[in-house]
Order: C-alpha cells, then structure tokens, then sequence
C-alpha cells in the first residue's frame, strides 16, 4: 500500500509539472505577452516599446529558463536599466546593484514564492488563499446538499427496480443531469429571484455572500483561521443569497451520482444474501437498511471523489452567473487577462484537487471492497 | 396591431414548426411501419422513453435542417428593429411593412433582435458542429484507444499518461487557454488541427488494409480511392486560403485555393478543435477499457488461433463486439458536446458574439436576467430539451441492447 501510494505520487508530481508547463507555454505564447504588455502599459505601444516592457520584467527569456525560475530550480531574473537601477523577480521595486546582489538567488514555488498577480496587483498566494476559502464555504454547502440527497433519490430507486418511485426518480436524474448549470442558474434565476415574473424569494446574485470578515469579529477560545472558515460558511451567506448558486451546481451532479447509486442497489438487491434474508422473512425496511444499504455503497463513493473536480467547472460558471467572487471568478479574470502567475496558481491548485481526489478513491475503494487488494 | 396572449403565441410558435411536425410525422409512421426489419433502430421504437429522446432530438434535427431553407424563422436572426428592446413577447412588430411578421414571438432582446428567430437558427450551430465533433473525437479514441488496450506495456502508459493530463485540466481553463483571438493567432489550433483531423484517415487506411491486405489486387484500388478523397477533404479542412497558418511573422502553404473544396471560418474551426480534444480522452479511457475486456474471450483466441493479424483483430473482432456502449456512449457524448458548446458561448469564446448559437445568446440574456427574463429563457430551454432528449434516447438504446 505504501509503494502504492508513493509511486502514485510520483506520477501526481509528474503530471503537476507537465500541465502547469503547458499552461506557461500557451500563455507565453508572444501573441499573449503582447496583449499583457499593452493591457499593462497602454493601448498604442509601439512594437519596440512592447519588446522593452517584456524585456524589462524577464518575458523575453527562453521558456525554459522562465519556466525554472517560476518553478524555482533556476535563480530569478534581475534587469539593470539605463540608470543602474535594478528590477528583479525575488523584491519589488527598484534597487542598487549592491541590495540587488543581496536579494539575488532561487525564488519559485518550491520556496513559497508564488509570484505577482498583474490583475489584482497582490501576491498570488494570498489572492489564491483568500478565493479558495470562499469557494470551500460554497463547495461545503455543495456537498452537504448534494451527497445525501443523490444517495437517497439512488437507494429510493433503486431498492424495488422497475417500480413507479424508480421510473419517476430515474427520470428526474436524467433531466438534472441534462441540465448543464448555466440552464439551470437561468431557470431559478427566473424562477425565484426575477423582479418580473419571479417569485422573489431568493435573490440573484451572490456578492454579499463573498463579503469580507468585518475587523474585530470572532471569539477568543477559537483559533483565527477557525473563526474564519466558520465565518465564511455560516455567517456571510444566508439562506437567502446562497441558496440559489448552491442548489444551481448541486443539481447538475446529483442526477449522475443518484444514477450510479441506483444501479448499485439494483446489483446489490438481486443478490443471493438479500434473496436468503427475504426469504427468512426479515422485514424489507431491515433488508435496505442493515443488508442493502452498506454494499450499495461503495460504488458512489468513488463517483462522488471524481465527481469533485467537475465541481470545480460548475464553480466557474455559477460563480460568474451569480457574481460571486471566488476561484471559479478569479479563473475567469485572470484567464481573460492573461494573468500568467495567476492562472498558473490555479492550475497548480485545481490539478492539485483533481490528483489527490483520484488517489482517495482508489484507496478508499480498496479498503472499502474486500475482493480488491493491491499486492 | 395588438399584442398576442398567452394561448395565441404558444400556437403561433407551434404553427411555426409545421414544416418539422410534417418531418417527424413521416418519420415515425414509416419507423414504426417497417421497425421488425431496421435492427436496433427498429427496437427503438419499442421503448416509450426512447422513443421521446429520439423525437425530442429529430425536433431539433429537423428545426436546425429546416432553418436553412427560411421554413421556420419569423425574421431575420442578426436584424435589429428599431423600438423591440427588450420587448415582451407576443410584441407587435413596430413598422412593419407588407410581407414582414406581425410579431415578435418571443420578444425582443437587448439588441431588439427576434428571440424566436436566434432560438431556431441556433440550432444549426449545434446540429452541424455537436456530432460532427463526437463523431472526430470517436476516431480519435477508437484509433488510440485499441491498441492502447489491446497490445498494453508501454504503449498503454504513455498513451493514458497522457489521457489523464488532459482530463486533469479543468475544462474552463483549457477552453481559456486555446480559444482566445491571441492564441488563434499564433496558429495554434490549426496545428491541432492538423494531428486531430489525420485520426479518420489512420482509422479508415487500417480498417481497409486490416481486412483486404490478402487481396492486393481489390485493396490497392480501393484504398487509393477512399485515401485519396479523405486526404483532399482533410486538406480543405486544414487550409483556408492556401495556407495552413498565415500570420504577420510566418506562414505555412497547405492546398492551393483552386483545389480547396470549402472554408471553415476561423472560430467555428477553433471551437470545433477544443471540443474534440476535451472528449477524446474520454472516449479512449472508455475503449481501452472495452479492448482489454473482450481481449480475454474465446473468439480473439480464435482468431489469434487462425494467425489473424493484431489490427484484423482489433477492428473487425473486438470493435465489432464494443459497439453496444460505444453507440450508447456515442448519444450521451453528442448531448455533453452540446453542453459544452453551450459553455463556450456562456463564456463567449470562440464563435463571433453577434452568432446565435444558444450559449452565446444565454449570455448576452443574463446581463438583465432578474428585470427581463424572456431574453435567456428559450435558448436554455431549448438546449436543455436536446440534452435530455440525447440522454433519453441513450436510455432507450442501452435498454434495448441489454434485452438480447
């Protein structure tokens, strides 16, 4: 188990490296650092005056080299201008060349340095930290949603297959599951928060849900990123501005979890062990609940860890339909401006999401089946 | 003139669509007629829920075929009239002239286009591009994924190593990084182009050498012709103006113009790429999985037995027997291809925004969603229609399969 575990995160390092280089190359890519240039500086650049802004911050270097300093294996870039000045990737600033030999040296993400957003005009890291906890407070909310009523949609269908609950509830699963989130936020949208026709019981955005944690709140038993999370769960959001966005991504997930949960169930019911119990006279309710219900169980658990990272692209489009400002919004702005360190820090975090998901449930689902064993 | 009501504009929109009634009237009586002798398609016809999913999607079909022959729309999907902002539907059309419609059936939109029009005439961008792309993205798979599954070893970990770095982007971001007008520019997507496109002809060369390699003298010939005519229209496919990329710092010839049979604009030739690229991987995880399933029957040992060559095995022993899920797979693919063209205008990539395709035409309507809902409204139920229609038929199929 254990080599199992190493050599899949080897191959989870691996992967890492060769999609966050794919991303730095298309987003390197001279088209894209001339847009940045001029969104950056100003619209009417001269060709030249292009070629010296890049110069000037280290976007002229071979993509190797670039790459390696980002990542942190290759010493960080320091440029001298015409005045003996000297910018550079490891301080902001101007400096001498004396402070500027001080500072030289190895500044990437193996050092914690996850460089400057030019969007935002702030760190990376601290702009990623700050939009992972409002969306964690959204996916929390997500999940407690959407995992159980997917298994119980699932088991109702599946425990008498073929029944009147099972053809209404199968068909309930098919249509959320045809319903992609940019449908289904319109259809609520309309339905419950339009001014119009609506009913008004919601609203349709989620701004206020994003505020931030107001100076001087929390208590002194409860350590601060504590009081954080639970203030970004419980405190900003309420029923009425985040009900919405949550329900909007929790549907479109559902309907496939509750689809691999009933024909789990449907296996499991056939089964000799149930037959035997049946026939022995255990009344049905005990047979779901005691016998059915625990082997029904394992297969959706490997669908809900897989089903995470397709959270994450409902988070992108909730999160720009509801104006929500969390990672899914920030994915938009920076990849909408060529924000390369940004979207490079997103990458690195959603690639990050999606091998470890894998990872925890291929190893849940081997010790959750007795009949796997990795040898 | 007054403004419709309620009852008025549902039979208006219904007398509209008389054209694809007609179509799938014809359809389903002579369907159901002769379905004893139509094999799986006949079944279909059996099952109640498959039956709905084929209607629900031949209405699309037939409405995006229809559409361009002028039989459907009320006006013209790009025109703007003065004074229809936003207007309700069931509007009476200010100014018109003799021969224009009455109405605007569903109403106006921000840009005081014609709702009912843009609706319909989306469809076709969804019609042409949506299993076209699943169709180029089987190719894909079933090329790589076979050997993939069936020889294993080395070959199988680089090929899925590399499956699985593209299943590990998040969509969004990938449609981000390669449909963007700077990366167009850069000649990016016509060099996946190039390698997507050339799967089909790999596919069809082997198909055909795999089965005839024993008889030159029929074989030689064919191949030619159907290499040949796959080649140039994959030449045609790739060039655009008889170059394959052309921008200010470099430029490659491809076919010369005289010999390109037809043109796909730029965007719809970036969307079309970055969809089949998304589903590929899929697609091949799936038949890998199949290939290394049926591997293991008797009939392969059979025919390893006879001395059948490893490709003669591949595509005319194990695929054959794959069809089932693959032709199941194949209609819920087509409905997420359709979703995720539907996420590519929400996010207004790729297809130029005045394009009435419904993603584009959701996100121009939910700007002004909670004071005008009508904009948005039909173009997402529409899509959701065709998905679940695509998802319903997949439905009926897999059930019917299952019964023999």
């Amino acid at each position: 188990m254990g080599l199992f575990i190493l050599r899949r995160s080897g191959v989870m390092i691996i992967t890492a490296i060769c999609l966050t280089f794919i991303v730095f190359f298309l987003t390197n890519l001279y088209p894209n650092l001339e847009k940045l240039a001029k969104t950056q500086g100003n619209f009417r650049m001269s060709d030249e005056a292009v070629t010296s802004w890049l110069d000037s911050r280290g976007y002229t270097q071979p993509i190797f080299v670039k790459y390696g300093q980002w990542l942190g294996v290759v010493p960080g870039w320091q440029f001298e201008n015409d005045k003996g000045e000297i910018t550079g990737r490891c301080f902001k600033g101007k400096k001498t060349p004396e402070e500027a030999a001080a500072e030289a040296g190895l500044c990437g993400i193996i050092q914690g340095h996850w460089g400057q957003s030019t969007v935002f005009k702030n760190e990376v890291g601290t702009i990623v930290g700050a939009r992972l906890s409002r969306t964690g407070a959204l996916m929390f909310w997500v999940l407690i949603l959407m995992i159980p009523s997917a298994l119980i949609v699932g088991v109702l269908a599946g425990m008498r297959e073929g029944s009147k609950t099972d053809r209404t509830l199968s068909t309930f699963s098919i249509l959320t599951t045809a319903t992609p989130e940019y449908v289904s936020g319109v259809i609520l949208i309309t339905v419950f928060a339009s001014s119009a026709v609506g009913l008004k019981w919601f609203k349709g955005t989620a701004t206020a849900a994003a505020k931030n944690m107001p100076d001087g709140y929390g208590w002194a038993f409860m350590p601060d990123w504590m009081v954080g999370f639970w203030y970004r769960v419980a405190e900003a959001p309420t029923f009425e501005n985040f009900f919405l966005p949550v329900l909007t991504i929790s549907m479109f997930g559902m309907g496939y979890i509750a689809r691999m949960t009933r024909a789990s169930m449907a296996e499991v019911m056939t089964a000799q062990y149930i037959r035997t119990a049946r026939l022995k006279g255990v009344k049905f309710k005990d047979i779901v609940m005691k016998h059915a219900l625990r082997n029904a169980l394992i297969a959706p658990f490997t669908v809900i860890m897989l089903q995470i990272p397709w959270l994450l692209n409902g988070v992108v489009i909730v999160e720009t339909l509801f104006n929500f400002k969390g990672f899914g919004w920030a994915l938009v702005q920076a990849a909408g401006n060529n924000d390369i360190e940004l979207l490079l820090g997103i990458s690195v975090v959603s690639v990050v999401v999606v091998l470890i998901t894998q990872l925890i449930s291929d190893i849940g689902y081997v010790y959750l089946n007795p009949r796997i064993r990795i040898s | 003139m007054e403004p419709l009501g309620f009852l008025e504009i549902i039979g208006r929109v219904l007398y509209q669509f008389t054209s694809v009634w007609l179509a799938l009237i014809i359809l389903f009586a002579s369907s159901i007629a002769y379905k004893r002798k139509l094999g799986l398609y006949g079944k279909l016809f059996d099952s109640p829920i498959g039956m709905v999913g084929f209607g629900l999607v031949m209405f699309w079909v037939f409405t995006g075929i229809f559409s361009q022959f002028d039989l459907i729309v009320t006006h013209d999907s790009l025109s703007q009239v003065s004074g229809m902002k936003n207007k309700i539907p069931g509007t009476p059309l200010r100014g018109a002239e003799d021969g224009d419609y009455g109405w605007y059936l569903l109403g106006g939109d921000n840009l005081a286009r014609d709702i009912f029009s843009r609706m319909v005439d989306g469809s076709w961008v969804v019609v042409q591009i949506a299993p076209l792309a699943t169709l180029f993205a089987f190719m894909v798979g079933i090329t790589l994924g076979l050997p993939a599954g069936y020889f294993g070893g080395k070959l199988d970990t680089i090929i899925s190593f590399m499956a699985n770095l593209i299943l590990a982007f998040p969509v969004i971001l990938l449609f981000y990084l390669l449909v963007t007008p700077e990366i167009v520019a850069t000649g990016v997507p016509n060099f996946m182009a190039t390698v997507l496109f050339i799967f089909p002809i790999i596919f069809a060369g082997v198909l055909i050498n795999s089965r005839y390699h024993t008889q030159p003298a029929f074989r030689t010939p064919l191949m030619i012709g159907v290499l040949g005519v796959m080649l140039w229209i994959y030449l045609s496919l790739i060039s655009t103006n008889g170059f394959l990329v052309e921008n200010k710092d470099y430029s490659i010839p491809a076919l010369p113009e005289i010999l390109d049979l037809f043109d796909v604009s730029g965007g719809i030739l970036v969307v079309f790429v970055s969809v089949v690229f998304v589903n590929s991987p899929t697609v091949f995880r799936i038949v890998r999985g199949l290939a290394m399933d049926i591997k293991t029957r008797d009939y392969v040992a059979a025919a390893q037995t006879r001395g059948e060559g490893s490709w003669y095995i591949m595509l005319w022993e194990i695929l054959p027997n794959a069809r089932g899920p693959l032709i199941v797979d194949f209609c819920l693919r087509i409905g997420y291809t359709t979703i995720l063209l539907g996420t590519l205008g929400f996010f207004g990539l790729g297809l130029p925004p005045e394009s009435p395709d419904w993603g584009s035409t959701i996100n121009d309507g939910r700007k002004l969603l909670s004071i005008y809902p009508h904009p948005a409204l039909p173009p997402a139920l529409a899509l959701l229609s065709l998905v679940l229609g695509l998802n319903l038929l997949a439905d009926g199929l897999r059930e019917e399969s299952l019964k023999d």
